[in-house]
């Protein structure tokens, strides 16, 4: 068991939680991940490591609520418990350790690349963040990733920031030049775009891929991702891969491999909590 | 259990006389609705009348067809006798998971494929004989007693929970060893929890040998990765010996095109979602497709536990694509049985080129040909070749993948030191020693895929090996005990020999003194002076 020792709203569906699991928290390393399960009859999900306090014992999760299991599991209230945290899985980013990085974070993405801008700052890389969302309450993390360096903000509507994407104000320090290395993470769009962007400025770029996952130790094969037309296991292999190389279309479509079954369970989900609520709200 | 010793013995003639009795089964068309057994298990009253056809042979051949040598007319005496409580005992010091292997093993290629009744007829039923006795003793735990040794002050780890990491957790914490269990999943039992299904070998099952483990003093900590969570590296610190029993559980896939599309799964992946995660309950979390025609590739006891799922999660029809013919389908003989009476279609001896799609890269079918037997290659084995302009399409909206598995690297790769073979495998000595000392692996890391009782065996000899390599005096000393033993044993078999011999010599004295006697008293009863 796995003790929930806070739990914060981030955004309107975007969630904190920290658990306490010490062994995790010890070993854990940039880019690597867990898969939880809530209780007996949930489902595994995977989700970074968003950060991690060794002393104390606990790590960081991030949680956007999309699904049925995603729902279920923000809803763990501090005090109670989680059944199963399994980790550190995934290999840990290779950080560089020379020259400028930029470290990209789209929606609850940012999250992800949290811990990379942590890892390259303290190997004294200097590091600059270009991190997104919707509108101003989706963009998350922008305290913490400016202990690690100057952090450009941007909205799609303009409610915060720079009006635009994370690719406007990337391209704009790609050309200002000075840039050696790029690490993105969000929806598969975003790093697609990213991806796209920086090829013909040949900057090595990094993506973390969050294929559908059951173990994380390379037995089922469910997570198999296209890299440069070789089949990888992003649970082992990954799940950060060269962004040249990731067929984003096929991560895009395996993806959506659940899509009925998730809203049948979101509805049916809704469907028993609406007498709960009516009742609620009646009071 | 005590005053059927009055049974009348049977005599060979009349054993000869019993048919073999089969288990009774649910009806296909019902069991294909659900995930329940399908077997049902022997009454007392056939397990009795099997029983009594066992000919309690001198040089019992069924024996030596068993992996781990359990003394099949032993049990099966004890059963014929009704005293199934010492059956159980007999069984349950052979074999730590009767339950399990009486539902799993491979028996006509092993015990039964030996037994001398098979020869001519039908062999005993030792396999149904062995679930009987062991469900027997499950329910009659309070009557099954646990010898547990004073501790030994030594800690060994055994990583992975599957059938050899359970069988060697058992054995050493019996010597008083204090083991604990790192498992990956959430769950332990390895392939039998997440792989075989519930129709073939139900969970609580598992779940009650594990639960005798913990009785036992065994912990067990899921949830830990070796290769990731701790490191092979500490393991050795934190203990005195390490069980590596990983499985080999990286699928193999066909590597044709189309493998990425929405529908292909392997056979892991697959029985995973549905057995450990539940997803054939219409309410768990987990989801899986439901396809209406699934077609699974392979041959084996993995692909027939795929393709009976797809049946019981509702294909209407469910598919074995296999390359080679029907008597070389590796799976047990009652599985294929079993899937042809569920209404599997075979094809056999075809092999897919490709696996289609639509636009929304979603499975369509899967592109195959036909394959007959080819010359004879270097080992003399016929391989299947492609029957040229035999190309057809399958039509298909779900396959899976069940062509076998290799090892997995996460724990291999982390530590350069431990030797493998070509195929990923770890490399042992005969006790089951990796090339790192104090390191021990077995099942199905070292073997490649193989079987439940294989594992068994190697969890078995590996926790011995592990004994002595922790106490090596105490092993001497045994050795030496066992030594002595024998010494003695020889010297009085000597001994008896010895006087077998001067006694047959006396008696030959006795008979050549007797016979001169009686020569004398002839002759002095002839009359005197020379005759003729
Ligand atoms: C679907 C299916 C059906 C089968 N049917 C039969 C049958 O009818 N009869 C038969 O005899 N055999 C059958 N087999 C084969 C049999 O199950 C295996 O040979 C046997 O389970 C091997 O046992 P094992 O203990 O070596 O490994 P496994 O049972 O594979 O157990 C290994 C365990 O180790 C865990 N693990 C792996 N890596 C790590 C790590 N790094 N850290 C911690 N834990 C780890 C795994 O999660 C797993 O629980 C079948 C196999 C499958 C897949
Ligand atoms: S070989 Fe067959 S008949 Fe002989 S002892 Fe074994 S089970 Fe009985
Ligand atoms: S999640 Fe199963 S192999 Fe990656």
């Amino acid at each position: 068991m796995y003790p929930v020792l806070a739990a914060t709203a981030l955004s309107p569906n975007v969630t904190r939680l920290v658990v306490e699991a010490p062994r995790i928290a010890q070993v854990r390393q940039p880019g690597q991940f867990v898969i939880v399960r809530r209780g007996p009859d949930a489902e595994r999900i995977p989700l970074t490591i968003a950060d991690a306090d060794a002393e104390a014992g606990t790590i960081t999760l991030v949680i956007q609520a999309v699904g049925k299991s995603t729902m279920d599991l923000v809803e763990v209230a501090p005090g109670d418990s989680i059944a199963d945290v399994v980790g550190p899985l995934g290999s840990p980013t290779e950080l560089l350790t020379t020259g400028h990085a930029v470290c990209v974070g789209g929606g609850v993405g940012t999250a992800v690349v949290h811990p990379i801008a942590q890892g390259l700052a303290a190997l004294g890389v200097p590091v600059t963040s270009v991190i997104g969302g919707r509108s101003r309450e989706w963009v998350i993390f922008e305290e913490e990733l400016r202990r690690y360096g100057p952090v450009l903000v941007c909205t799609d509507d303009g409610s915060y920031g720079r009006h635009g994407f994370v690719t406007d104000a990337l391209r704009d320090l790609l050309d200002e030049g000075g840039v050696d290395h790029v690490y993105a993470v969000g929806p598969v769009p975003m790093m697609k775009a990213v991806s796209a962007l920086t090829l013909p400025y040949k900057v090595p770029t990094l993506v973390s891929l969050n294929a559908i996952m059951v173990d994380g130790t390379g037995m089922c094969g469910g997570c198999r991702v296209s890299i440069g037309g070789v089949s990888k296991y992003a649970c082992v292999d990954g799940p950060e891969f060269d962004a040249h190389q990731v067929d984003f279309g096929l991560l895009a479509d395996r993806l959506t491999t659940y899509r009925d079954f998730e809203q049948a369970a979101v509805a049916r989900r809704t469907a028993c909590l609406l007498p709960a609520l009516a009742e609620a709200a009646a009071r | 259990m005590t005053d059927q010793a009055e049974r009348p013995t049977l005599t060979n003639r009349e054993k000869m006389a019993i048919e073999r009795n089969s288990m009774p089964e649910q009806a296909a068309q019902t069991r294909v609705l659900d995930f329940s057994e399908v077997n049902l298990g022997f009454t007392e009253l056939l397990a009795v009348s099997e029983a009594e056809r066992c000919l309690q042979c001198k040089n019992p051949t069924c024996i030596e067809g068993c992996p781990v040598r359990v003394n099949i007319p032993r049990f099966i005496d004890l059963v014929a006798r009704g005293d199934v409580h010492g059956a159980a005992e007999s069984l349950l010091d052979d074999n730590a998971l009767p339950c399990v292997t009486g539902r799993v093993c491979p028996q006509e290629t092993q015990c039964e494929g030996k037994c001398l009744r098979g020869k001519k007829g039908a062999p005993v039923a030792i396999g149904a004989l062995e679930r009987y006795v062991a469900d027997w003793a499950l329910t009659h735990r309070d009557q099954m007693p646990l010898t547990v040794h004073p501790p030994s002050g030594k800690r060994v780890a055994v990583v992975g929970s599957g059938p050899a990491g359970l069988t060697a957790a058992g054995e050493l914490a019996k010597s008083g060893h204090h083991v604990t269990i790192f498992e990956a999943f959430h769950a332990a039992g390895g392939v039998l929890i997440y792989g075989i299904p519930e129709f073939r070998l139900p969970k609580d099952i598992v779940q009650s040998e594990v639960d005798r483990l913990r009785d036992q003093g065994v912990e067990i900590q899921v949830d830990a990765v070796i290769g990731r969570t701790w490191t092979l590296h500490e393991l050795r610190e934190m203990y005195d010996a390490v069980f590596l029993a990983v499985g080999a559980g990286l699928p193999v896939f066909m590597n044709v095109p189309g493998e990425h599309l929405k529908g292909v799964y392997s056979a892991n992946e697959y029985l995973t979602r549905v057995n450990l995660m539940g997803a054939f309950r219409a309410d768990s979390d987990t989801p899986v497709l439901h396809g209406q025609r699934v077609a699974v590739v392979g041959g084996g006891n993995v692909a027939m536990d795929a393709v009976r799922t797809a049946r019981r999660m509702g294909a209407s029809e469910a598919i074995i694509v296999y390359r080679r013919g029907h008597d070389e389908l590796p799976a047990r003989r009652e599985e294929v049985h079993h899937a042809e009476q569920e209404g599997v279609r075979f094809e056999l001896q075809v092999a897919p080129t490709e696996v289609l799609g639509n636009d929304e890269r979603w499975v369509t079918g899967l592109r195959c040909v036909r394959m007959e037997l080819g010359e004879p290659d270097e080992s003399g084995r016929r391989r299947p070749v492609e029957v040229p302009g035999s190309e057809f399409i399958l039509p298909c909206d779900m396959v899976v993948v069940a062509i076998g598995t290799r090892s997995n690297p996460l724990l291999t790769a982390s530590e350069p030191d431990l030797a493998i073979n070509e195929w990923g495998y770890l490399i042992v000595d005969d006790s089951g020693m990796t090339s790192l000392p104090g390191v021990f692996a077995g099942g199905d890391i070292v073997r490649g895929a193989a079987t439940v009782i294989l594992a068994m065996g190697d969890g078995k000899r590996a926790a011995n090996a592990i004994a002595r390599y922790l106490d090596p005096e105490a092993a001497k000393a045994a050795d030496a005990a066992a030594a002595a033993e024998a010494a003695q044993a020889a010297e009085a078999a000597q001994a008896a020999r010895a006087a077998r011999v001067a006694e047959a010599v006396e008696a030959a004295k006795a008979a050549r003194a007797a016979k001169e006697a009686a020569a004398a008293v002839d002759a002095a009863s002839r009359p005197e002076g020379p005759t003729a």
